[in-house]
C-alpha cells in the first residue's frame, strides 16, 4: 500500500516537474532573456592588495592612520561610524592623549545626568562615533562593517571610490533609457550603475598626509579601504595569531591520537 | 545491544562500588560508550560522523549560551549586541565565529551522516527506529538553524524570515492567519525575533533529547557495519573504548583542525555579506537566500513554476519542499531489499550515486538566483530526487540482483579461513 501511494506520489511530481522544464525550455529557447544596461556595463572589483590580507597579513598602522585621516576629513561628513569607539584608535598607534584630541574635537549629544537636559558636549574616549545625519538625503551607509557587508568588499569599496566615470556613450547608444538620473553619478562598479553619492576623492592633494605619502586619488582610496577593513574587524589580527597557536597545538594532538589509534588496532587489522 | 561477550562493568573502588548500588550512571556510559559497548570490528570511516555530530551540538550548545549572555534579542539593538559580542565582548569573535560555522559543521557532518544511512542501507529493519528519530533530529536542526540566522537581525535575517514564514501563507484559506500566528505580526518584527530567541535556545535541548533516543535506539540492535551482514560471533566486534574511542578520537582532531581553520582564516566565507547590513524593512535584497545548507531544498522549492490546474505553483513549491524531507520517515518500507550495503548492490548504487548528483546541482541552483539556467537545472535535479525515493528505490529493491555476500564480519575483513583453519575448526 504504503509503496503503491509512493509510485503515485512520485509520477505526479514527476509529471508536474517534466512539464514545467519543458515550458521552461521552451522559453528560454524561444524568448532570450532581454540585456539590460546593468548586466553589460556592470564591473566586477578590481583586485586590491592590502598588508592585511592573506594568513599572515598584518595591519600596516601608518596606513590605518592615513586612511583615518582620510575618513575624517572626507569621509565623516556624511558617514558615520557608529560601532567603532575612540578609544579603539589606540590599536591605531594613537596614544592617550592623541585618542583624547581626536574625541573631544567630536560632538555627541546625551542626556545630563543633573537636568535631564539632552546637550551636546565634546565627546570622551569612551564614546562611540557620533551619528551623522545629512540633511534632506536621510542616513548614507554606517561604514563600520562596509567592507563585510559587500561581495569582496574591500576591493569593492576602493574600485567604486576610483570608479566615477562619464557614462559611456555606447551605453546611451544600446540603452537609450539608461541615462544617468538628475542627482546620480555613473559608477561601473556599483550593481545598478548610478549611484546619489558624488564622487568623494576628486584629485591629487586633496588630503595633506603628514608622513609625506603622495596623497594620489589611487593612494587615498586603498588608505581608506585599509582603514574601514580594520573598522569592520579589529580582531582581526588577534584571531589570526590565535588560530596558528590553536591550529598548531590541535595538529600536535590530532598526530598523537592517530598514533594511539595506529597502536591500539594493531592487533586487530587484518593478515 | 548487549552480547553475551560484552565486558561487564566492574567497579574496584569502593566509591564506584557504592555508587553503582545507588545510581548506576556509570554502568550506563559504559555500556554505551565504554568497553562494555561490542561494535563491529569493520566500521569505515564514514561511522565517525555520528560521534562529530555530537560533537558539533556540544560546541553549538556551549558557544551558544555564552553568545546568550551578551545578545539582546530586541530589533533595536539586536544586531548592534551582536557588534558588541564581536568588538567588546572578551573572546566574543571567537564564540560568534564558532556558533556561526559550527552550525555549517553541524550541518556538513550530519549530511554526511545522512548520506551514509543512505548507502549503507543503515534505515533497515531491525534499525527504523534509529532512522526515524534521525530524520526527527535533521528537522529539529533545521527549524533551530534557521531560527538562528534571525536573530542577528540583519538584512538575510529579515528577509530569510519574511520569506520562510511566507511558505505557511501558501497553505489555502488558513494560511495567512497562520503566518499572522507564527511571526505574531504582519511581517517579521520584535515580537517574532523574541520568540525565535526563545525557542532557538529551547530547541537545541529538544535535540539533545532526541539524540539521548537516538542513541539508546540504536544501542538495542547494534551498530550496522559497511557489509550490512549481522554480527554473529565474538570475533566479529571490538569494544566501543578503546578501539573506537581511539578512532573517533583522533577524527575529532582532524575534524577540529578543518573547522578551526575556517573559524579562524575564513570565517565569513559561508555567510551572505549582506547580514553585516541591518535589517531594513523597506529595502529588499537583490537575491534572497537561505544559509547554504538549505539550498537543496531552497532549490526544490523554486523548482516549481507553473500553476499545476487548481494548485497554484507556490503551494506545489511548498508541498514539494517539506516533502523533500518526509519522504524520509518512508524510506525503510520503501526499500525491500533485504541486502542493506549498496556494496554488494550494483544497480541500486548507481542509483545512490546519481542522487548524489542531484543534491550536488540542487545546492549550487538554490544558491543562484531564481534565472534560467539554474531554474532548468534545479527542476531536473528535483525530478530526479522525488523518482528516486518514491520510484527508483521501491522498484530496483525488488528487481536488484544483488552481489554475495560475505559470511561474517570477521570474514570480510580476514578473508574466507584458509583450509587449515577450517581443518583445525572441524
Amino acid at each position: 500500500m504504503i509503496r503503491i501511494l509512493s509510485l503515485l506520489v512520485g509520477a505526479f511530481f514527476t509529471v508536474v516537474l517534466g512539464y514545467s522544464f519543458v515550458r521552461g525550455a521552451y522559453t528560454a529557447a524561444t524568448e532570450p532573456a532581454a540585456l539590460t544596461a546593468e548586466k553589460v556595463f556592470y564591473k566586477k572589483p578590481e583586485p586590491l592588495h592590502l598588508p592585511s590580507d592573506g594568513m599572515f597579513g598584518k595591519f600596516d598602522r601608518q596606513q590605518l592612520q592615513r586612511g583615518f585621516q582620510v575618513y575624517q576629513e572626507v569621509c565623516a561628513a556624511c558617514h558615520s561610524l557608529k560601532h567603532v569607539a575612540f578609544r579603539d584608535l589606540a590599536a591605531l598607534g594613537y596614544n592617550e592623549a592623541e585618542i583624547k584630541a581626536i574625541a573631544g574635537k567630536a560632538t555627541v549629544s546625551a542626556k545630563d545626568p543633573l537636568t535631564g537636559e539632552v546637550k551636546d558636549r565634546p565627546g570622551t574616549a569612551a564614546d562611540k562615533f557620533p551619528p551623522v545625519v545629512y540633511a534632506g538625503l536621510g542616513v548614507p551607509p554606517d561604514l563600520s562593517l562596509i567592507t563585510k557587508a559587500r561581495p569582496n568588499g574591500a576591493a569593492y569599496v576602493h574600485s567604486l571610490l576610483i570608479g566615477y566615470q562619464a557614462q559611456p556613450a555606447e551605453l546611451l547608444k544600446q540603452f537609450p533609457d539608461a541615462k544617468t538620473g538628475d542627482g546620480l553619478h555613473y559608477n561601473p562598479y556599483f550593481k545598478n550603475l548610478n549611484l546619489a553619492m558624488a564622487p568623494p576623492l576628486t584629485g591629487e592633494g586633496q588630503v595633506t598626509y603628514s608622513d609625506g605619502t603622495k596623497a594620489t586619488v589611487d593612494q587615498m582610496s586603498t588608505d581608506v579601504t585599509a582603514f574601514l577593513v580594520w573598522t569592520a574587524e579589529p580582531t582581526l589580527e588577534h584571531r589570526r595569531q590565535t588560530g596558528f597557536w590553536w591550529i598548531g597545538f590541535l595538529i600536535f594532538a590530532t598526530v598523537l591520537g592517530y598514533m594511539s589509534y595506529r597502536n591500539i588496532w594493531a592487533e586487530k587489522k587484518g593478515h | 545491544m548487549s552480547y553475551p561477550w560484552a565486558n561487564e562493568y566492574k567497579p574496584s573502588h569502593p566509591a564506584m562500588v557504592w555508587l553503582d548500588e545507588r545510581l548506576p550512571l556509570p554502568r550506563l556510559i559504559y555500556g554505551a560508550v565504554g568497553g562494555g559497548y561490542e561494535v563491529p570490528r569493520n566500521l569505515n570511516y564514514f561511522w565517525n560522523f555520528g560521534f562529530l555530530a555530537g560533537l558539533c551540538l556540544m560546541i553549538q550548545i556551549v558557544t551558544g549560551v555564552v553568545l546568550a549572555m551578551h545578545y539582546a534579542p530586541n530589533t533595536l539593538v539586536a544586531f548592534d549586541s551582536t557588534e558588541h559580542i564581536m568588538r567588546d565582548v572578551n573572546w566574543g569573535w571567537l564564540m560568534r565565529y564558532a556558533h556561526a560555522n559550527g552550525a555549517s559543521a553541524f550541518f556538513v557532518v550530519v549530511y554526511i551522516h545522512i548520506f551514509r544511512g543512505f548507502y549503507f542501507g543503515s534505515y533497515k529493519a531491525p534499525r527504523e527506529m534509529i532512522w526515524l528519530l534521525g530524520v526527527v533530529i535533521f528537522l529539529l536542526m533545521m527549524a533551530t538553524a534557521f531560527m538562528g540566522y534571525v536573530l542577528p537581525w540583519g538584512q538575510m535575517s529579515f528577509w530569510g524570515a519574511q520569506v520562510i514564514t511566507g511558505l505557511f501563507g501558501a497553505i489555502p484559506l488558513v494560511g495567512e492567519p497562520i503566518q499572522h500566528w507564527l511571526l505574531g505580526g504582519f511581517a517579521p518584527d520584535n515580537a517574532a525575533l523574541n520568540r525565535f530567541f526563545s525557542l532557538h535556545f529551547l530547541l537545541p535541548f529538544v535535540i539533545l533529547g532526541v539524540v539521548i533516543l537516538h542513541i539508546w535506539a540504536l544501542h538495542i540492535p547494534g551498530s550496522s557495519n559497511p557489509t550490512g551482514v549481522e554480527v554473529k560471533s565474538e570475533s566479529d566486534t571490538v569494544p566501543f573504548h578503546p578501539y573506537y574511542t581511539a578512532k573517533d578520537g583522533w577524527t575529532v582532531g582532524l575534524f577540529m583542525v578543518i573547522y578551526s581553520t575556517v573559524v579562524f582564516f575564513a570565517p565569513n566565507m559561508l555567510g551572505h555579506p549582506d547580514n553585516y547590513i541591518p535589517a531594513n524593512p523597506m529595502s529588499t535584497p537583490a537575491l534572497i537566500v537561505p544559509e547554504w545548507y538549505f539550498w537543496p531544498f531552497y532549490a526544490i522549492l523554486r523548482a516549481f513554476t507553473f500553476d499545476f490546474f487548481f494548485i497554484p505553483a507556490k503551494l506545489m513549491g511548498v508541498l514539494a519542499m517539506f516533502a523533500a524531507i518526509l519522504i524520509w520517515f518512508l524510506l525503510p518500507w520503501l526499500d525491500r531489499s533485504p541486502v542493506r550495503s549498496a556494496n554488494y548492490r550494483p544497480l541500486y548504487r548507481k542509483f545512490f550515486y546519481a542522487l548524489v548528483v542531484a543534491m550536488v546541482v540542487l545546492f549550487w541552483c538554490g544558491g543562484a538566483h531564481a534565472e534560467e539556467p539554474y531554474i532548468m537545472l534545479s527542476q531536473l535535479a528535483t525530478l530526479y530526487y522525488f523518482a528516486h525515493f518514491l520510484i527508483i528505490v521501491p522498484i530496483v529493491s525488488s528487481i536488484e540482483r544483488p552481489d554475495p555476500l560475505p559470511y561474517s564480519i570477521t570474514e570480510s575483513v580476514l578473508g574466507p579461513p584458509t583450509a587449515l583453519e577450517s581443518a583445525a575448526k572441524a
